[in-house]
């Protein structure tokens, strides 16, 4: 196989230095449309998450729902929302909110249900209110779950904001849809690598969070995911 | 599209035979590779369970075999497995299942309770006989529930096959959006909801035979 050949045709073509169709700028396109997702579903789904999980109601039906979601294919979200709703950024957000949604709840649910029964109870103990203690005491006993939903959630939205660009929006994908649309397979195989090396790049981010940004009592604990 | 309507069932009526090709070469190329996992990673469990140091490089590598975009990775396999080929879209998939059976697999076969070993090594169990009378049945919960994960995800990716010529049921997006006409991508997104919903209910069944004794699974947080 010519991959050297390919690498260097994309890597070394004047487009991808500037311009629209530069390497800086659809990376940073397709950082801003994960990014930006990312955000809307953490608003929904973690402060939901820390309810439920306090309160231990509805918990299965979340799971459950957590579960249906991931049958829910994002090609198939994308192109039914842009027939919907015309092209643009809202019709990707929809179904990469609805991906990255149910890791970050299963993530809060299960960090605050897992928080040291007997911490909870000192806490009432000492006279702390139900606001104080999950804000106090279950939030940041759940800061390593959701580091790691949040992971997760994050390595999907980057891998699958790709799809974006087959309805015509920016990103790393537009690479790998009109290489294939062309039959240019420097394009095609440079793009995906891009796509491969941020992926792996967000997980290295994460780890190197959960190991120095977490707070000294909640980091001892090494949690597998 | 200011006059067409969400669903048009003329259509789902005359294509009843279409659909239900393209659902099962949607079955087919999602489930193989998960059943392929499973095959891999029993024996692969077991070592690693066996051999903790060789656990943690392998769980690292499956870690950001999981992160890797399934688009990307289709592409890269074309020039080996061709355009529009099965393979093109199974031999990734195979290896996402893996991804999520192998962590499951250990999981299940480190659950079982320390005394409950050695009284099996106490009542005369050999190694292998205590595996396959013990440990093995104890960890069918978890398999169950990373076969359930993993089965479900691979049926939602395989459409994403479509892209390269080869996606089963994905098919029927990329037609809707290329003929603007939404009724074949609602179409689409609901097979592939009953076809994962019918598979969680093979593998829920399977778990009420196999482990009657199983009440709660531990949630897989992928």
């Amino acid at each position: 196989m010519n991959w050297l050949s390919w690498l260097s045709d994309f890597f070394g073509s004047p487009d991808r230095r500037s311009g629209p169709d530069s390497i800086l700028n659809r990376i940073a396109e397709h950082l801003a449309l994960s990014a930006e997702a990312l955000f809307y579903a953490s608003l929904l789904a973690i402060p939901l998450g820390l309810l439920i999980g306090y309160t231990g109601r509805g918990v299965t039906v979340v799971t459950a729902m957590a579960g249906a979601t991931r049958a829910l294919p994002t090609l198939g979200l994308v192109t039914l929302a842009v027939l919907l709703a015309g092209v643009g950024d809202t019709a990707v957000l929809l179904p990469l909110v609805a991906l990255a949604a149910p890791p970050l709840l299963v993530a809060a649910v299960e960090g605050v249900r897992d928080t040291d029964p007997d911490v909870r109870d000192a806490a009432r103990g000492v006279g702390m209110t139900h606001r104080q203690v999950l804000l106090g005491v279950c939030l940041p006993s759940a800061l390593p779950a959701l580091l790691a939903g949040l992971r997760t959630a994050t390595v999907q939205v980057i891998a699958t904001a790709t799809v974006a660009a087959y309805v015509g929006l920016g990103g790393l994908g537009r690479y790998v849809i009109d290489g294939l649309a062309t039959r240019d397979y420097a394009v095609t195989v440079g793009g995906a690598l891009l796509v491969v090396l941020l992926a792996v790049a967000a997980q290295l981010f994460f780890a190197l969070l959960a190991r120095y940004a977490l707070p000294p009592g909640v980091r001892a604990q090494r949690r597998s995911d | 599209m200011d006059d067409e309507p969400l669903v048009r069932w003329y259509w789902i009526g005359d294509h009843l035979g279409y659909l239900g090709d393209l659902t099962a070469d949607h079955a087919v190329i999602a489930l193989v590779p998960v059943l392929i996992g499973l095959l891999l990673a029993l024996p692969l469990g077991l070592v690693c369970a066996r051999f903790p140091r060789l656990y943690q490089p392998l769980a690292a590598v499956f870690n950001v075999v999981y992160a890797l975009p399934s688009l990307a990775v289709f592409v890269v396999l074309i020039p080996y497995t061709g355009l529009a080929t099965r393979a093109t879209v199974m031999v990734p998939l195979t290896f996402y299942a893996l991804a999520v059976l192998l962590p499951t697999t250990v999981d299940g076969l480190r659950a079982v309770p320390e005394p409950v070993r050695q009284a099996a090594t106490a009542m005369g169990y050999g190694p292998w006989h205590r595996l396959a009378a013990v440990e093995l049945p104890a960890s069918v919960p978890y398999l169950v529930a990373g076969l359930r994960v993993a089965a479900v995800s691979s049926i939602s990716l395989a459409s994403v096959g479509a892209l390269v010529g080869r996606g089963g049921l994905g098919y029927l997006f990329i037609d809707g959006f290329q003929r603007t006409f939404p009724t074949p991508i609602v179409a689409g997104i609901a097979l592939i909801a009953v076809l994962a919903l019918a598979t969680d209910v093979v593998l829920v069944t399977a778990r009420r035979l196999l482990a009657p004794w199983a009440v709660r699974e531990k949630a897989v947080t992928r």
